[in-house]
């Protein structure tokens, strides 16, 4: 909310200066998020009146003017403004005048000295084009300085307002907060003067009290609509971000800003009959006064006549209703909507009004009819007219609970001691009415507070009016106890460090990604879809971590890197049964050189098996096993399941060929990609006796087709329990020369070792012909 | 014995100019061996009186002892001229660069949350999680924030369906938390003390220089019979000194309101001679500690939210939020 500094300071004016008021409002919880002043700081600009005009004997365009500035002599100034007239009042800069961008100097103008300018808005720096001379009042003090004639000493406060503070969306609420801070007095609102001579009446029926607890309105008659607004409110309702409309519609405006209360003004002609305050019906529709049409819905509160709905009640009034410029005779309305019947519509509808946003949060249901006369009176004032009876229609009000306040539990809360006077003393301040008995207030909040319901609402306020800043922080102090670490369980920050080690970047994508990378990457057709994207390329997400990777892969392709190593750990998401499920996930991209390019080792493109020592390692001491299966984002035939005991943990494989074109990458990048909850397992360890019996090393080599595979072999000659033979490893693989096309020599190292003695080579050689002989059977011929 | 001191300055200056071990024996051979002058000379002894004969055999074996030690010495020599030379060859260029010696490095958000969930562990803070996708419930109606509440548009939500959201804030992690801990110590008469922070990525329909729709928050729960407003500035007052390591930084507390605290405040720190919002935090609402079971009279509870990125971009002086999700490694390797 914006609004006028001296505005505020006209209803209550603490001595403070503008930066202190600032401070003491932001401090109070209305946060400042602005405060600039109106005009720069220039000075020497006072208020001038035109004696003479004539015109400049070299220059078309420019006058000869004497000018009144309240000095014993008139000045002469030369002036090229257009719609200057002799008699006029305008501001006048004198010789050393500094305004925006413009030092005022005695100068010859074609010849003429020239002794100060006559100024527009836009030298002013008031605004931002203007067409001429700024024309001021005609009854404005020749002389007087112009910034106290315009009130350009001004500040225009922008207040960043929380929800519960609704009390404070008007001039009247801020002035009454800083009353309470500050201890200062109140100026109170001039007396409305008027009576009620109109004798015009409408009937109101309220049919849904619990949505309108309170209906009054009035009559007034004879309206002169096109009246002029007067400068004063212009002014004000101009500082609060308001534009001045017609004078009806000001008067709504300004009492909206001054009390908080929103006002509308009905063309009393307009309306056909008695008004009802009822909800929309079905199929009823109703044009509002932003020109658009709405559909009114079972839960819409609105205004009708006997017609039909002529305003959404709370919200916005309806075009058709409205006044203007022909409008003679008004019904005006104040009314207490309930927040929770206003709540969400305009949000429906796509747009704000400062009514709805005042109702939704709450308005003063006991103000209605102090603002409904403030704003007669202002109509007749500047309108004229005669004013009609109230009518009020009176439902069940809010009722503002006794909250208990317990002195000892503001203490506990907030970890301090206050004097006894003092609770009370903020109590008063604010408003709020309150029994004591000892330690204990029975407090009873004003109509205005929509936000104190239980104990602790009055503890924030008691806190806030003795100052947050004035609550000392405490030293941490708390028992002490050591807290749990399971040695089953890899901290995170291990795992991330192995990948760190292993040369990988950490990234963080987002996890809502395009649904093409899942339907290709992924194979996911059905993804989990954001209802309210904030771009396609974000709209479903991610299932698996891959797509993000790439999309990182080409961000630093893009910018010249050659080689990149890239992982992540996060969140993906799948459909249930019951819901979502997210799953965390940890997966590694790499691309280019298998090491950095360097004068040490030959370079070669990272390949399967690079990015399979990495995955390994990650696990380690944990075993994997590797099972080929196709993937959708993988090349069919280098491409594998990862599993821990069985169990499928992940995912490891080049890039499809296909995609590695779709995404315009020059080399095929290897990923992969496991679950955390596998990789965080692990067990404490449990240490067993070790031999000192030397081991005994047995090579096998054998010959075995193509298509054999090596973990196959492994686990054959594991399963057969061979006696003796504590490590089996595959050492080297062959082709070529030697080896028929098509096969393939393998290298076996075998360890043998008993606990107790040296083996014998009659010990070792059945164990050594069982394993030879499982080899057999699975394809593998021993080479001669 | 004139010949004799002629075979012995021979031998030493055949020596002293031999450098190689085989000419050196070869060297040796013609002195000491079977036909060897100093050989010769000793056969020759036997043709000596026998009263000679000692003496002369005192001279020759002098000359030999001479001659042997200094075959000796320069045999050393030569071993040890041939290892100079040999490592002299073998030595390297010790600053050619080692091999495989590339390492990657952490996201500057983890680094982040690490450091904060190690000062918030020194005073005995627990690490809690939960999901990022959450239900109505745990995002806004435990929080305190009904439907239709004001404070909902406070929160640009990712809607996936009627019931779930993309969480707005890591605050469920509280609620799933303390039902947790409720749980868990439900047959004790009184539960012990709740101090967990709660890191996690939280989403927000918003995009622009300053808002990222996905970023990162942690959220700082205390929860006991003995938990003040006081104990809460001082936690936040003590992490912010500790995180920025400087004992000048200024915690300033303002009044606000967040639905789940009463009283709440806007944490701002000083910064470069002005104010910097820095987070939110407040007593926890006893609607909040009722929707979990906890007795709000006996138990009181603080609770804070920063953003991370925000402790990061502070620290680190990174000035766009943007490049945290960039992933451009050339801006990551800064943090490594």
């Amino acid at each position: 909310m914006q609004f006028s500094e001296s505005w505020l300071r006209s209803l209550v004016n603490p001595s403070l200066s503008s930066d202190e008021l600032s401070h003491l409002l932001t401090m109070a919880g209305l946060e400042v998020e602005e405060m600039k002043p109106v005009a720069a700081s220039y000075d020497k600009v006072v208020v001038a009146q035109v004696l003479t005009k004539e015109k400049h004997p070299d220059a078309d365009r420019l006058n000869v003017l004497t000018v009144d500035v309240g000095q014993a002599e008139p000045l002469t100034i030369v002036c090229g403004a257009g719609n200057v007239t002799v008699g006029m009042k305008a501001p006048c800069a004198l010789v050393g005048a500094k305004l925006p961008g413009i030092e005022i100097k005695q100068a010859k103008v074609r010849g003429i000295a020239s002794f100060g300018m006559m100024c527009s808005e836009k030298e002013l720096g008031l605004a931002e084009e203007s067409a001429g001379l700024m024309v001021l009042d005609v009854d404005a003090t020749v002389g007087q300085s112009i910034r106290a004639h315009l009130d350009l000493d001004d500040h225009l406060i922008t207040l960043k307002l929380t929800p519960n503070r609704c009390d404070c969306l008007s001039l009247n609420g801020i002035a009454r907060e800083v009353a309470a801070l500050t201890g200062t007095v109140m100026a109170s609102f001039p007396e409305a003067t008027f009576t009620q001579t109109g004798t015009q009446n409408r009937k109101v029926k309220v049919t849904s009290s619990s949505a309108c607890p309170r209906y009054s309105g009035r009559v007034i008659s004879g309206v002169n609509a096109k009246a002029q607004t007067p400068v004063w409110m212009v002014k004000r309702l101009e500082r609060c971000g308001l534009r001045s409309i017609s004078a009806l519609v000001d008067v709504t405006n300004y009492v909206l800003l001054e009390l908080g209360q929103p006002l509308h003004a009905f063309d009393l002609n307009k309306l056909n009959g008695d008004i009802e305050v009822r909800f929309g019906r079905a199929g009823e529709k109703l044009k509002l006064l932003n020109e658009q049409t709405i559909d009114l819905q079972g839960d819409m509160l609105v205004i009708a006549d006997a017609k039909a709905p002529v305003a959404l009640a709370g919200v916005m009034g309806g075009a058709d209703s409205a006044v203007d410029d022909a409008t003679t005779d008004i019904f005006l309305e104040s009314a207490f909507f309930a927040p929770s019947v206003i709540v969400g519509k305009s949000r429906r509808l796509g747009f704000s009004s400062d009514s709805s946003y005042r109702f939704e949060r709450g308005v003063d249901y006991a103000a209605t009819a102090f603002a409904l006369d403030r704003a007669t009176q202002l109509i007749l004032d500047v309108c004229g007219g005669q004013s009609g009876e109230v009518t009020e229609v009176l439902g069940e009000l809010p009722v503002r609970h006794p909250v208990k306040l317990r002195t000892s539990r503001v203490h506990r809360v907030l970890g301090i001691s206050l004097p006894s006077e003092q609770i009370p003393q903020i109590l008063s301040r604010l408003g709020m009415s309150y029994k004591q008995n000892g330690e204990e207030f029975i407090v009873t909040p004003p109509s205005y507070r929509f936000d104190i319901e239980i104990e602790e609402d009055l503890i924030e306020e008691v806190a806030r009016v003795h100052g947050y800043e004035n609550i000392l922080p405490a030293p941490i102090q708390a028992p002490m106890c050591i807290l749990p670490r399971n040695e089953s369980q890899r901290p995170l920050a291990k795992i991330l460090q192995s990948m760190v080690v292993r040369d990988y970047q950490e990234t963080i994508n987002y996890a809502f990604v395009d649904a093409a990378w899942e339907r290709d990457l992924c194979g996911n057709s059905s993804p989990i879809t954001l209802k309210n994207p904030i771009a396609s390329q974000m709209s479903v997400m991610r299932s698996s971590l891959l797509g993000g990777l790439l999309e990182s892969l080409r961000t630093n392709l893009a910018r010249k890197q050659s080689r990149v190593r890239l992982f992540e750990v996060g969140g993906c998401f799948s459909k249930s049964a019951n819901g979502y499920e997210q799953y965390e996930r940890l997966a590694g991209l790499a691309y280019g050189g298998s090491q950095a390019e360097q004068w040490g080792v030959p370079s070669r493109n990272v390949d399967f098996y690079d990015v399979k020592g990495d995955v390994e390692a990650l696990f380690a001491p944990l075993s994997l096993t590797f099972k080929a299966l196709p993937h959708p984002a993988l090349h069919p035939g280098k491409s594998a399941r990862i599993l821990l005991d069985g169990n499928e943990i992940g995912w490891i494989g080049e890039l499809h060929p296909q995609w590695q074109q779709t995404y315009d990458l020059p080399n095929p990048p290897v990923w992969f990609e496991v679950d955390m909850s596998a990789l965080m397992g692990s067990s404490v360890p449990k240490a067993a006796g070790i031999s000192r019996v030397p081991l005994v090393r047995r090579d096998i080599a054998v010959l075995a087709d193509e298509g054999v595979l090596v973990d196959t072999l492994l686990t054959a000659m594991r399963g057969v329990k061979a006696p003796y033979v504590d490590d089996i490893g595959l050492f080297d693989v062959y082709r070529g020369k030697g080896v028929e096309q098509g096969k393939k020599s393998l290298a076996f190292r075998v360890l043998l070792q008993d606990t107790q003695k040296t083996l014998t080579e009659s010990e070792i050689e059945p164990s050594i012909a069982m394993l030879v002989d499982v080899l057999n059977k699975n394809g593998a011929q021993l080479r001669s | 014995m004139q010949e004799l001191q002629t075979i012995l300055d021979d031998a030493l200056k055949s020596f002293a100019a031999i450098n190689d071990a085989v000419e050196l024996e070869n060297a040796k051979a013609r002195y000491l061996g079977k036909e060897g002058s100093l050989t010769g000379l000793l056969k020759g002894l036997g043709k000596l009186s026998a009263e000679e004969r000692p003496a002369a055999g005192g001279r020759i074996n002098q000359v030999k002892q001479q001659i042997e030690a200094a075959l000796h010495a320069r045999r050393e020599s030569i071993q040890q001229n041939a290892l100079q030379a040999k490592l002299a060859a073998e030595s390297l260029d010790v600053t050619l660069p080692g091999r495989n010696s590339s390492a990657g490095g952490l996201h500057p958000v983890t680094r982040t949350l690490e450091r904060i969930e190690t000062l918030f562990h020194s005073i005995g803070y627990d690490v809690a999680e939960g999901p990022e996708i959450e239900n109505d419930f745990y995002n806004f109606t435990a929080l305190n924030i009904p439907e239709d509440h004001p404070a909902r548009a406070m929160h640009d939500t990712f809607y996936i369906d009627d019931q779930h959201v993309l969480r707005t804030h890591t605050s469920p992690i509280q609620i799933r938390y303390m039902q947790a801990h409720m749980e868990k110590y439900k047959h004790l008469d009184a539960m012990p003390d709740i101090r967990i922070i709660a890191p996690g990525r939280v989403y927000r329909v918003d995009s622009d220089a300053t808002h990222s729709p996905m970023f990162h928050q942690v959220e700082g729960l205390w929860v006991g019979e003995r938990v003040s407003f006081a104990d809460l500035k001082g936690v936040i007052a003590d992490f912010l000194q500790n995180y920025f390591e400087t004992k000048d930084m200024q915690v300033r507390f303002r009044p606000s309101f967040f639905p789940f605290t009463e009283p709440s405040a806007e944490m701002d720190m000083s910064w470069k001679g002005g104010w910097l919002e820095i987070g939110g935090c407040g007593m926890v609402h006893p609607n909040v500690l009722k929707h979990v079971g906890i007795d709000s009279e006996k138990y009181i509870g603080f609770a804070f939210g920063m953003g991370v990125e925000r402790l990061a971009m502070l620290r680190y002086g990174v000035n766009d939020l943007r490049l945290f999700f960039e992933n451009d490694v050339q801006f990551l390797k800064q943090f490594n």
